[in-house]
This record gives C-alpha cells, sequence and structure tokens, in this order.
C-alpha cells in the first residue's frame, strides 16, 4: 500500500514535470505556426514610387476569400498597375476597389477564389500589454515566394495619432495602437498586427513623425477602424477626405523678414533681419536671396515657408542664399517648435553614431 | 530604394550612453516589481529560465573586439582553442592582431587567421588558453520565422568592462538576400532579426534558444533614422560559417562560389541560363544557354535570389550536383564551382592596392616579411604569402592533416603492388614506386615517369592522368605532405557519391572532409582526408581548366593490416565512368623488383 502511494507520488510528479515541460515547449513553439498562417494572409504591393524617397512597395492583408486585400492609401496605390504577390509567390494584377481618405485606407482586389483571410473579428480596444507580431515586406525585404518580415513586440498605448508626415499633418485622427518595436519601416505599411492567436488586430501605418517630438512612430490602425473603412469603401459611403493643410513655418521666427508677399510668387528676398536673432547671428543681410532650405529649392515665399515646415522640430535649418552674385550656405542652428509654446524635444537618436 | 550597411562602430555621444543605461536600469526594475508581486504561471516562469539558461550558455563564448583608432565590434567562439567567428569589416581595419576581451574580464591577444571578403566573415585566434568557453554551431536550416533569438555583442563599443550586451528578439526571416557592396561584402541565405543589431554588434553571435549560434550578426536596414537599429538585422547563417571555417583555418583568403553562369527569370516564372562561360565547368558539364535551372547542392532553385543564396554559401571549387531541365528532359550532374573573384582581385580588395599581383602558383616558396610594427607575440604566428591570409596557420593545418594520415600509411615499403578485378571484366595490376608508375588493364600496359613532373602523359588513356593521382597519393601517404611538389590545406569539402542521387534528402550542414592540395608544376592533385586520416578521394588535374581524374575509394581491404587500403577504386573523367576496380591484393615490396 504504502509502496503503491509512492508510485502514485512518483507518477505525480512525472505528471508536474512532463506538463512543465510541454507548457515551456508549447511557449516557445508556439509561434511558428501562428507566424506561418498569418504569413499567408499578408500580400507584397507593388506599384508607382521610387523616386524622391518615395516606395514603390508596401504591404496588405487578404481580409476576404474573394481577394480583397485592405492596405494602406498611399502614393504607391496611383499606378495604373498594382501587382500583390501573395506568400506562395504568385503574383496577381490588383484593381482598386476604392480608398477611404479619412482613415487612409483602400481596398484592392485580387481575381482570387479561396484564398486565406483574416476574419475582422476581434473587438477593440485590445488591451495595453498585449504582446504582438508585425508582419510586413518592411524595406522590401521579401521578393516572390519568400516570406513578410516578423517582428515581435508589445501594445504599449493606444492614444490619438497626433503626426506629420513630411510637410502635411497625417490626416488619420483617431487612436491608434502604438508598439514597441519598430514596425513601422519602409514598406511596412498595410501590414498586419496581430495577437498571439494570430488574430488580426491592427494595421501597420505610414512613416509618420510625432508632431510633438519629431520622433518616428510605431503605431497600427486598429482593428475597428479598419472593418469600418473596408464596410464603408466596399459600400460606397466614404466620409469625404479631410482637407490638407500644409504645414508652414514662419520665417520671422528665426528672425527672418521677407519682401512683401505682393506676387503670386514672390521671390524669397530678405528684407531685414531682426537684430539678436539667429538669421542675425548666421550672417544673413537684406537683399540676400534665399534660394534652397535643406538642399530644397525654394522659388517663392511661399515655398520658404513650406520647407521649413517641413523640417522636424529640433532639425538643424540650412539655407543657400545667393549674395553679390555667389551662393552662400548659413546654419541657423536648430528650428524651434512648430507652434510656439510648446517644449522641444530631441530624440536621442537623431545625434550623430 | 532601401539601404543596409554592414554595421561599423562609429564615435557615440556620451549623452546617449547614459540614456541607454537609464532606460535599460528602468527596465530591469519593472521586471523585478512584476516578478515579486505576481502570481506567475508555470510555464511563463519555464520559457523565462529556458531563456535564461539559454544566454548563459552563449554568453561566455561573446568576444569584444577592440581595434583602437579603427573602430572595433565583436566575435563569438567556436573551439576550446581560441578560434572565434567575426565579420571581415569588423578586422579588416584592425590589421593582424588585436585585443580581445572575454566576459571573464580578461584581455586576450588574438591574431588574424582566414579573411572572408565576399561573406564578411574573418576568423580569429585567441591566444593564451586551451580551455576557451565556446558556443557550438547549430544547424541553421532549422531555423524558422518566428523562433527565439539572441545577439551578444559590443553595441557602440559599450563593453568596455568587456561585459557583451544582449539584446533578444525574434528570427523575423530566413533565406534572406542581401545585395553586396560590389562584389563583397554579399549576405546570401541570411537570417533575418528584430533583435536589436546596432554598430558594434557587428560579428557577434546569433544564438537559439539553446545557446548555440544560428548566425554571425553584421548587417542591417537603415534609412532616414540614423545608424541606428530599426529591427532589421542580419546574420550569416551557421551552415555558411561550416562550409567555409575549413578554409578560414587554413589561413586562406576564401573565395565564394559562382556557376560560371549567369540566370534571368523567364515569362512564366522559371530560371533559366542567359549567358555562359564556355570555359566553365557547368559549360561542360552540358549546361547551355536558356536550360532552366531546377536544383544545386540539393536545393530547389524556383527564383533568381534563391540561386544566389544557394551560391553564396558555398565556398569555390566544391564540386556539388546541378540539375537542370531542357525540353522537359531532366539532367544530373556534379559541377565543379568557380570563384567569383580571380586570387588577384581578391588582394586587391583586401589591401585596398592596385599593385597586388600574386605570384604565378607554380612559383617556389616566396615569404614576404611581416609588417615591422608587428607587436611580438605575434610575429612566430604570422606568416604572409599572395593568396593567403596568414600562411602559418596553413602549415599548422596541413600538419595535422598529415599527421593523421601517416597513422594509417604503409612506411618504408618502395614499392607498392595493387592487384585486383575490373568491375566490367578483366584483370588489372598498378604498380607504384619512386621511379613509375605502371598499369596494366587488358586495354595494354601504360607507365608515368616518378621522377619528374609528372605531367608528360594523363596515363592510362581517358582516365584523365589515374597514375599520376596514385602516385601522388602514395608520396603523401608514404613520405608526407613535403615529399613531392608543394602541398598546402586547401579547406573543406563534401563528397557526393557517384552515380548521383539526386532525388536522395542532401544532410544539412553538409559533411566536410580535410582536403590537402599537392602542386607540382601544372599539375594539380586533391587528395580528400576522412575523419579517421584515410584519403577517400583525389582529384588530379593534369592541365588547369580542364576536366580532372576522379579517384574515389570506398571500403576497405582485409588483408592489408594495420594499413588502411581502399577495397575499390572507382575512377570518373567528367560525365564519363573510367572504371571500378575491384583491389584483391595489396603487396608492399622493400624492393623494387618487376
Amino acid at each position: 500500500m504504502k509502496q503503491s502511494l509512492c508510485w502514485l507520488g512518483y507518477f505525480g510528479a512525472y505528471v508536474v514535470v512532463s506538463v512543465t515541460v510541454s507548457m515551456a515547449i508549447a511557449v516557445a513553439d508556439a509561434p511558428r505556426q501562428t507566424i506561418s498562417d498569418a504569413a499567408r494572409k499578408v500580400v507584397k504591393i507593388y506599384g508607382a514610387g521610387g523616386l524622391r524617397g518615395l516606395e514603390s512597395y508596401q504591404s496588405g492583408v487578404l481580409v476576404s476569400p474573394q481577394g480583397h486585400v485592405l492596405t494602406v492609401m498611399s502614393t504607391v496605390l496611383d499606378a495604373d498597375e498594382i501587382d500583390c504577390v501573395c506568400d506562395d509567390g504568385m503574383r496577381y494584377r490588383g484593381t482598386l476597389v476604392g480608398a477611404d481618405p479619412s482613415r487612409q485606407l483602400a481596398v484592392i482586389a485580387l481575381e482570387t477564389a479561396d484564398a486565406p483571410f483574416f476574419a475582422m473579428a476581434v473587438e477593440d480596444p485590445i488591451d495595453v500589454g498585449t504582446r504582438v507580431f508585425a508582419l510586413s515586406n518592411l524595406f522590401g525585404v521579401a521578393v516572390g515566394d519568400e516570406r513578410v518580415s516578423v517582428q515581435t513586440g508589445v501594445v504599449t498605448a493606444r492614444v490619438p495619432l497626433e503626426a506629420r508626415r513630411g510637410a502635411y499633418e497625417v490626416p488619420f485622427s483617431g487612436d491608434v495602437y502604438v508598439v514597441d518595436c519598430t514596425t513601422n519601416n519602409p514598406g511596412s505599411p498595410g501590414g498586419a498586427l496581430i495577437d498571439w492567436q494570430g488574430r488580426l488586430i491592427g494595421m501597420l501605418g505610414k512613416e509618420v513623425r510625432a508632431n510633438a517630438s519629431g520622433i518616428w512612430l510605431n503605431y497600427a490602425i486598429p482593428i475597428a477602424e479598419l472593418a469600418r473603412g473596408y464596410q464603408d469603401i466596399l459600400s460606397g459611403t466614404v466620409p469625404p477626405p479631410p482637407a490638407r493643410d500644409a504645414l508652414s513655418f514662419d520665417p520671422r521666427r528665426l528672425g527672418i523678414v521677407f519682401v512683401p508677399d505682393l506676387l503670386d510668387r514672390t521671390p524669397p528676398f530678405i528684407e531685414s533681419v531682426v537684430s539678436g536673432s539667429a538669421a542675425e547671428q548666421s550672417g544673413l543681410s537684406p537683399d540676400d536671396l534665399v534660394v534652397a532650405v535643406d538642399g530644397r529649392s525654394v522659388p517663392s515665399r511661399d515655398a520658404v515657408q513650406r520647407a521649413l515646415g517641413m523640417l522636424a522640430d529640433g532639425d538643424p535649418v540650412r539655407i543657400a542664399v545667393v549674395r553679390a552674385g555667389r551662393v552662400v550656405e548659413v546654419d541657423l542652428g536648430p528650428r524651434p517648435p512648430l507652434r510656439s509654446g510648446r517644449e522641444v524635444r530631441v530624440p536621442a537618436g537623431k545625434e550623430g553614431l | 530604394m532601401f539601404t543596409s550597411h554592414q554595421i561599423h562602430h562609429r564615435r557615440l555621444s556620451p549623452p546617449l550612453v547614459l540614456l541607454l543605461m537609464l532606460a535599460t536600469s528602468v527596465v530591469m526594475a519593472e521586471g523585478r516589481f512584476l516578478m515579486a508581486d505576481e502570481q506567475v504561471e508555470v510555464a511563463v516562469v519555464a520559457a523565462q529560465q529556458q531563456r535564461i539558461d539559454a544566454i548563459q550558455r552563449g554568453l561566455p563564448a561573446a568576444v569584444s573586439i577592440f581595434a583602437g583608432e579603427a573602430g572595433g565590434g565583436a566575435g563569438v567562439l567556436i573551439s576550446a582553442d581560441g578560434y572565434a567567428l567575426t565579420n571581415y569589416h569588423v578586422v579588416q581595419p584592425a590589421g593582424v592582431a588585436m585585443r580581445c576581451g572575454l566576459p571573464d574580464g580578461r584581455l586576450y591577444d588574438a591574431v588574424l587567421v582566414g579573411l572572408d571578403p565576399t561573406g564578411d566573415v574573418a576568423l580569429i585566434k585567441l591566444l593564451g588558453r586551451e580551455d576557451f568557453p565556446y558556443a557550438a554551431l547549430a544547424d541553421s536550416d532549422l531555423v524558422d520565422v518566428g523562433d527565439f533569438c539572441f545577439a551578444a555583442g559590443n553595441p557602440f563599443l559599450l563593453a568596455t568592462d568587456l561585459q557583451p550586451s544582449v539584446s533578444v528578439g525574434i528570427v523575423s526571416g530566413v533565406h534572406r538576400y542581401q545585395f553586396p557592396a560590389g562584389t563583397i561584402l554579399e549576405y546570401t541565405d541570411c537570417i533575418q532579426v528584430d533583435a536589436a543589431i546596432n554598430p558594434g554588434n557587428s560579428g557577434g553571435g546569433l544564438f537559439n534558444a539553446a545557446g548555440q549560434i544560428i548566425g554571425v550578426n553584421g548587417r542591417a536596414s537603415f534609412e532616414k533614422r540614423g545608424r541606428v537599429n530599426v529591427g532589421v538585422g542580419y546574420a550569416i547563417s551557421a551552415n555558411q560559417l561550416h562550409s567555409f571555417i575549413g578554409f578560414l583555418k587554413g589561413g586562406r583568403l576564401v573565395d565564394h562560389a559562382t556557376l560560371g553562369a549567369t540566370v534571368a527569370t523567364s515569362a512564366d516564372g522559371r530560371v533559366v541560363v542567359s549567358d555562359i562561360l564556355e570555359r566553365s565547368d557547368a559549360f561542360r558539364r552540358g549546361l547551355r544557354y536558356d536550360d532552366e535551372i531546377v536544383a544545386v547542392a540539393g536545393r530547389p532553385v524556383r527564383t533568381v535570389n534563391a540561386l544566389k543564396n544557394i551560391l553564396g554559401t558555398l565556398p569555390a571549387g566544391w564540386q556539388v550536383p546541378l540539375t537542370y531541365r531542357r525540353s522537359g528532359r531532366r539532367v544530373d550532374a556534379l559541377v565543379r564551382l568557380a570563384g567569383v573573384h580571380t586570387p588577384a582581385q581578391l588582394a586587391k580588395l583586401v589591401s585596398g592596392k592596385d599593385d597586388v599581383e600574386p605570384r604565378p602558383s607554380g612559383a617556389e616558396h616566396q615569404t614576404a616579411e611581416p609588417p615591422a610594427e608587428l607587436p611580438a607575440f605575434v610575429r612566430p604566428l604570422y606568416e604572409a604569402r599572395p593568396g593567403f591570409t596568414n600562411y602559418h596557420f596553413n602549415i599548422v593545418e596541413r600538419d595535422r592533416v598529415a599527421q593523421a594520415l601517416a597513422a594509417h600509411a604503409p612506411q618504408g615499403a618502395t614499392e607498392w603492388v595493387l592487384e585486383g578485378r575490373l568491375a566490367t571484366g578483366g584483370e588489372f595490376r598498378v604498380m607504384l614506386s619512386d621511379h613509375e608508375g605502371v598499369i596494366d588493364l587488358p586495354t595494354g600496359t601504360t607507365r608515368v615517369d616518378a621522377t619528374g613532373d609528372l605531367d608528360v602523359a594523363p596515363n592510362p588513356p581517358g582516365s584523365g592522368g589515374l597514375l599520376g593521382a596514385l602516385l601522388v597519393w602514395r608520396r603523401l601517404l608514404r613520405d608526407g605532405p613535403s615529399a613531392v611538389g608543394r602541398t598546402e590545406y586547401w579547406g573543406t569539402m563534401p563528397i557526393f557519391s557517384r552515380p548521383l542521387q539526386v532525388d536522395a534528402a542532401v544532410s544539412t550542414p553538409l559533411p566536410l572532409m580535410d582536403v590537402l592540395n599537392t602542386s607540382v608544376a601544372a599539375i594539380d592533385a586533391r587528395c580528400v582526408v576522412d575523419g579517421i586520416g584515410r584519403v577517400i578521394a583525389i582529384d588530379f588535374w593534369h592541365q588547369p581548366d580542364a576536366d580532372p581524374c576522379e579517384v574515389r575509394f570506398s571500403g576497405m581491404l582485409a588483408n592489408a593490416g594495420t594499413v588502411a587500403m581502399p577495397a575499390v577504386m572507382d575512377v570518373w573523367r567528367g560525365n564519363d565512368h573510367f572504371a571500378t576496380f575491384e583491389i584483391t591484393s595489396v603487396r608492399m615490396n622493400e624492393r623494387e623488383g618487376r
């Protein structure tokens, strides 16, 4: 009797040990299957671009068995031919079904009947702290039947997106999920954010920088917005696009006073320089003609304001002027915040490494 | 479109260091807080313990390399006697001698052993111990997307206390291809990770959940965010490293393989030959324009990237299976791969100078004096020679293999007589001595003078030089590597058996064997030596750029005593089978007599 109890004890210990071991193994092995199942629902999209820092490729997710691909609205889709390459290497010519400018989403149709797809069934909001995988064709690394890239991280916040892309505010202003890994890279837009059960919980957005700090954001558009955007695009009830205001920066805040803006395209001649300002310290003087800001040619006063607006807070302001027939380059130091009164935080990563 | 760069270290601003340290300490404090206050699931604790164990297994092998003004980086120890892998771009500015730190807190002298500029790999040897901690190379073909991994390295040269930094993540992609810079620093079949890879991580190990090496980190995609991690790093796969380590240990300046053909994707998605060099081995094996490449080295080719990935992981000079298709007919062949560069091109790339011209291969021993400024510790461990990174280590490897050969070799006998039957019928007799080699075949008797350069006649006719191959074999076994011509350690190579069984699974990593190369005038003979010191194959070139005589030994003759003598000798040339010799007796005569 005593002996059999003892055996029972051994058996119990064996069960505990084996369950523990198998659970540990399950933890280690879980991602492989989840990821490979999810990756079959992510497509590589190729379209217009390839110039001036604009990529000609991005990502998308299959959201219906009929081959509807949901992706981020971008210049990549401004092409007569949009090519979509699935996980198995099959290449489809996609048709743009429609776009939702306010949510920055678009739907492309592929001619396929039995595509694997993400059901948009997860309920928002997702808990902060949820472990996630991001799947996208970042940097266009994967081609043909090569699998898209996978990264892992945690949802760190759900916050309204206050960000900009180049000179423009990002029109999407709802909440987004911020993640703690570098998910939003060239080629990432349209990629999938999934949980450890493999369910779609968000879509990676374009590369944007936070208005407040200028740092690059890693974020995803939440599933609820994706589902609504998809329905609106299919039913043709897309809300009107918001006005896109270019962000402009008043050069007077650097101490530069231009000649009055009387013409359609007033040449940016400096009329005067505020004493004690950055402009004065850098040696700018009246009658200088500004020809470039940060290497960008500026033919008019408006163009100077927009070019200054495209810089992030704290970015160095380098301008070129023509003075007495010669081009002179001057450095005006860090650009003050776009909206005065806000604290400027220079991201650490911007220091030269 | 995008940029990815080798990740040299550059100077780091002190405020950033402080910020990084602060961020790390906050994360650690939170982790401890969570552990103390909450009931954590058993499986989670077990997974965490597994992670800790893996890191503790891998970490002692992490090397921090400091090269003074030239920067520095990381490395990883792969053997107890101090061999460590790193990147070419890390050691290239450092020169022959360097200082390396280990997590035990000690600095060790190290010497450069071998360089592979094309693959961005270097082998160095740490000095002073025979019991270095090291990590094993894993089979990187078993690595899959989603697998846990961690990098141990010297990002931003933070390891001034010699403690490596660890960053964890998952495998983001496998079999990735990253374009070269010119013809070097090409990352083929590499492993993509989201573990933070920063400048200074270069050359450090990428480890799996068992603490084994799955790759060597060396590259990351950077774009507009400065030269810091954006979650996209690349590691050279362990299986590629495995294939090159032999060559690197031999002190060579290593080259990668090319087929001698260019390919393109056809309209229907096949990978087809778009151009081919007529003097390439692939051409001699029958590959022609517009043929579809189906598989190389046991791996299927479905995209141009796939072919680049396969070839990029193979050393120049290997002979691997090639399957191609022409009008529906499938052809299998063994093809010998050429190098991406000429030796002169490689030397020029490494030195950065235009005037480096390796001497002709037949030239006599030409030892260049090592640079005068070399530290004392490295002088006895360094020898400059064209085509080599450090010839000293070639002698070390050559002598190691020669010693293994000597253990099974017949000593003293001057005349060897091999007799038996041909598989196709008829008898044969081979006599080998210091003066000549003679073979009696049903088709007649031919001979080769052994006192000259062995290149008079590739007898018996049609074999490509079987007698020459056997004469080199005899001298190598009987008299050692200094006996005939110049013998060097060549590297390692897999042997694919003939007739080719292309559908048989090719095991990974490939089983490799040591190869010695003997040059006599224009003749090259490569003897492949197995793990117990038997010659199992000889490739004998009677003239360069032609098909060699391929001798494949198998079995072991029962009545040869302690001497290892093969029972079967299979001889091929190009696509043609010359003969299979079934050896029934080997006689060792003290005196020549016939």
